[in-house]
């Protein structure tokens, strides 16, 4: 099978990239175009170290095929910070609370909570829970992640 | 389709991808070509007469939050909520579940419960299967290489019926250990019980309708006697997340409790 030419929309800019059609999205972001935000942990959708919003929906990004986005924005944790690198609100909150550690799901769970705080407005702590399940933090024990996320919705 | 005619079991059929993509990664699967059909049917869930109409396509997310779902199966809307997690949930899709035919699936117990069936199409035209003759096995369906579901069809939900969807998992979002899906409709009598159904999830090769016998009434006695006889008939496997005992005992438990619920919630007193 070869390479295929595709237009993947990233963090607002479009991008030029050689893909095999079998490529998954996660391999496109990390390797090809150097985001280091978007991580694999476990390649089966579990973990959501590889989170990415696929318009606008927080979708694994190794259960995608790059050729699958075309036409789909993708942004990353890197795409919700301002000029000059100018970090999220949400993100200032982690940092605050101390809720990143060694930082590998800090992406996943910052771009998580976002979308559900967008949805829900105000989550309350068990909303926050269940809606992170799928993001495995083997550092903080999840308290001070929570913490965060309460102190950006209550903003 | 023709694709999928022309390749045979060379191909597979690329829906939401939360179980075909890890099987692609983990190398548990090689197929030759990969058909992706993710929109290929934008149709939005449809009533008609006393059934939901569910494109294969349909995403949990869709099921989980729409109104008519919510409303005609609120069983399946619960049951959704154990499936996955948030990104598993906006890109996998009911036809790709039922297809997948895993033995632990949340989505084929309450289409088993709820007397779903599955609309097929292959190279000669178009069959309706109930969900009761969709299983094979671990994996496997009775559909033909050639065919497609396009469509799953539930029947609403109607007054005087009750459900419960209950599992046990270690985690939440894990494979279930024991799931549990049941809908008891009531009789004519004061706590008579007209139909019972019963299904479960992680307790043989494949998700599994199981006979409740002759249910005396809505009493819990009665109840808890049903989840015996169906215990007593089951047969599940050992593996590393629970012994076969283990799994017999919880389906005893969670069917006892289930049936009371739906009972509760039939006679409008939900307990």
């Amino acid at each position: 099978m070869n390479k295929r030419q595709i237009v993947l929309s990233v963090n607002g800019t479009d991008h030029e990239v050689w893909v095999f059609p079998s490529g998954t999205l996660l391999d496109v972001l990390h390797d090809e175009l150097g985001l280091a935000d978007v991580r694999y942990g476990c390649g089966e959708g579990v973990c959501g170290t590889c989170t990415v919003l696929l318009d606008g929906d927080p979708v694994n990004a190794c259960l995608t095929l790059a050729v699958q986005a075309v036409g789909h924005p993708v942004t990353t944790m890197r795409g919700l910070m301002g000029p000059g690198e100018v970090m999220h609100p949400l993100q200032e909150c982690f940092l605050r609370r101390g809720a990143s550690q060694c930082g590998f799901c800090t992406p996943g769970m910052v771009l998580t909570s976002l979308d559900l705080v967008r949805r829900t407005g105000r989550p309350t702590r068990d909303e926050i829970r269940y809606a992170l399940v799928g993001n495995l933090c083997r550092c903080t024990g999840y308290t001070k992640i929570l913490d965060a996320i309460e102190e950006y919705a209550d903003q | 389709m023709r694709l999928l005619a022309a390749r045979g079991e060379e191909a597979k059929i690329l829906a939401g991808g939360q179980s075909l993509m890890p099987m692609l990664n983990l190398r548990l699967a090689r197929p030759e070509l990969l058909i992706d059909i993710n929109l290929a049917d934008q149709r939005p869930p449809s009533r008609t007469g006393d059934l939901l109409r569910l494109p294969a396509l349909t995403r949990h997310r869709v099921l989980l939050e729409h109104d008519l779902v919510r409303q005609h199966s609120p069983l399946l809307a619960e049951a959704i909520r154990h499936v996955g997690n948030v990104r598993v949930r906006n890109r996998g899709t009911i036809g790709g579940s039922l297809a997948h035919a895993d033995p632990t699936s949340e989505i084929g117990c309450c289409a088993l419960a709820t007397q779903a069936q599955v609309v097929a199409r292959g190279p000669d035209g178009e069959r309706t299967v109930p969900v009761s003759e969709l299983f094979a096995g671990y994996w496997s369906t009775t559909l033909a290489e050639s065919e497609i579901i396009t469509d799953v069809l539930v029947p609403v939900a109607r007054p005087r019926q009750g459900w419960s969807f209950l599992e046990m998992v270690r985690r939440t979002s894990d494979f279930a250990i024991v799931a549990v899906a049941a809908v008891v409709e009531l009789g004519e009598g004061p706590g008579e019980i007209a139909a019972a159904r019963v299904a479960l999830a992680g307790v043989a090769d494949r998700v599994m309708l199981a006979d409740p016998g002759p249910v005396g009434g809505t009493a819990d006695q009665d109840l808890d006697l049903a989840a015996a006889r169906i215990a007593e008939t089951l047969e599940p496997a050992s593996d590393v997340h629970a012994s076969a005992a283990y799994r017999r005992r919880l389906a005893r438990v969670l069917v006892a409790r289930a049936l009371r619920q739906a009972a509760g919630r039939a006679t409008g007193d939900a307990r």
